[in-house]
């Protein structure tokens, strides 16, 4: 089992300030340090939970452990950032929204100022660092096509590059399960 | 969607109070019943507002420390059968088309893959580029090489 393995966390709420602490979410969490139990339990939060009162007590009965057990690893995982939330996963497309896949070519000596300043917008869901020309990827999630697009240019005109809008025509697959 | 199952959104979409039951504390902290919350929610879910009540793993710590995003330059006229068809390839975990940006950027098939290596992700993309076929033109594998932010959708709604 995973204990607290990036230093005491808050019991009860889920670790906030995740820009401060993103080098943890590339170190490979030894997946030695899983034990069977949360193996077992990744797998079947991926898959999710039942809207009821007790939605934890199914998946307890069936790895033999209490709900409140469950509730502690699921705080566990999230402390030593094998899992990054857990919660209901908002689909802003069916909100009237979008998603706009956007990428810009930053020059070396201003990619962390750049970086930092894109992750500042809370609309930036996503950001990761590619080994393309195109060297920085980040997913606009916004509650309007026209909001998504005010935060495109609001980067353009802050950060002086041009931001390549790739936004979603059509969706033909979209289900990320790791099993472990 | 009316401003109850806003003030629910902004309640959760940073994540789930860690209990055994979530959706009173959710109801608790909102001043709205239980019930309320639970019926409210799983309407949402039922209109794909919410795609699941679940966790987000880190691949990173999961040992899939090799992401690619592949890219293809395929026919129009092919693209969307063809699309489907990646979209079921079991390693692929989204799968989209999306504009093109000639010339510099002649891609119009976006196809995420996960796996240990890069050795992994080379071969699912050679699986790819088999199914594509002639209709693909040219492609390319955008490594990740940071994780620069992931946070998941914050809406100010």
């Amino acid at each position: 089992m995973i204990s607290h393995v990036n230093g005491p966390g808050r019991s009860g709420s889920q670790p906030q300030g995740e820009e401060a602490l993103l080098p943890a979410l590339q170190r490979q969490v030894g997946t030695q340090a899983l034990d069977d139990l949360d193996r077992q339990l990744l797998n079947a939060l991926q898959d999710g939970l039942p809207i009821c009162e007790r939605p934890f007590q199914d998946l307890a009965a069936r790895l033999d452990i209490s709900e409140a057990e469950v509730v502690q690893r699921i705080q566990a995982l999230l402390r030593a950032r094998v899992l990054t939330r857990f919660g209901p996963l908002y689909n802003v497309d069916r909100m009237g929204g979008a998603y706009v896949l956007a990428a810009m070519s930053v020059p070396e000596e201003d990619y962390e100022r750049v970086a930092h300043f894109v992750n500042l917008q809370p609309e930036v869901a996503h950001n990761y660092r590619r080994e393309h020309t195109l060297n920085m990827w980040f997913v606009v999630a916004a509650e309007t096509p026209e909001k998504a697009e005010a935060v495109c240019r609001y980067i353009e005109g802050v950060t002086g590059l041009g931001v390549w809008r790739f936004p979603k025509e059509r969706e033909y697959f979209v289900d990320l399960r790791l099993r472990v | 969607m009316d401003e109850t199952d806003r003030r629910i959104i902004r309640a959760t979409q940073s994540g789930f109070p860690l209990t055994p039951r979530p959706f009173h504390a959710v109801a608790a902290q909102l001043g709205i019943p239980p019930g309320e919350v639970m019926s409210r929610m799983a309407r949402m879910q039922a209109r794909g507002i919410i795609r699941r009540i679940a966790g987000v793993p880190n691949h990173y710590a999961l040992g899939y420390r090799a992401n690619g995003m592949t890219v293809w330059d395929v026919d129009d006229e092919a693209v969307d059968a063809l699309g489907e068809g990646v979209g079921r390839l079991p390693f692929v975990s989204h799968c989209y088309r999306r504009p093109r940006h000639p010339p510099a950027w002649p891609y119009n098939l976006f196809a995420m893959v996960h796996g240990h290596d890069r050795a992994e992700v080379q071969a699912y993309a050679l699986e790819i580029a088999r199914l594509l076929g002639d209709a693909c033109r040219a492609h390319d594998i955008l490594y990740s090489s940071a994780i620069l932010k992931k946070t998941g959708v914050r809406l100010g709604v």
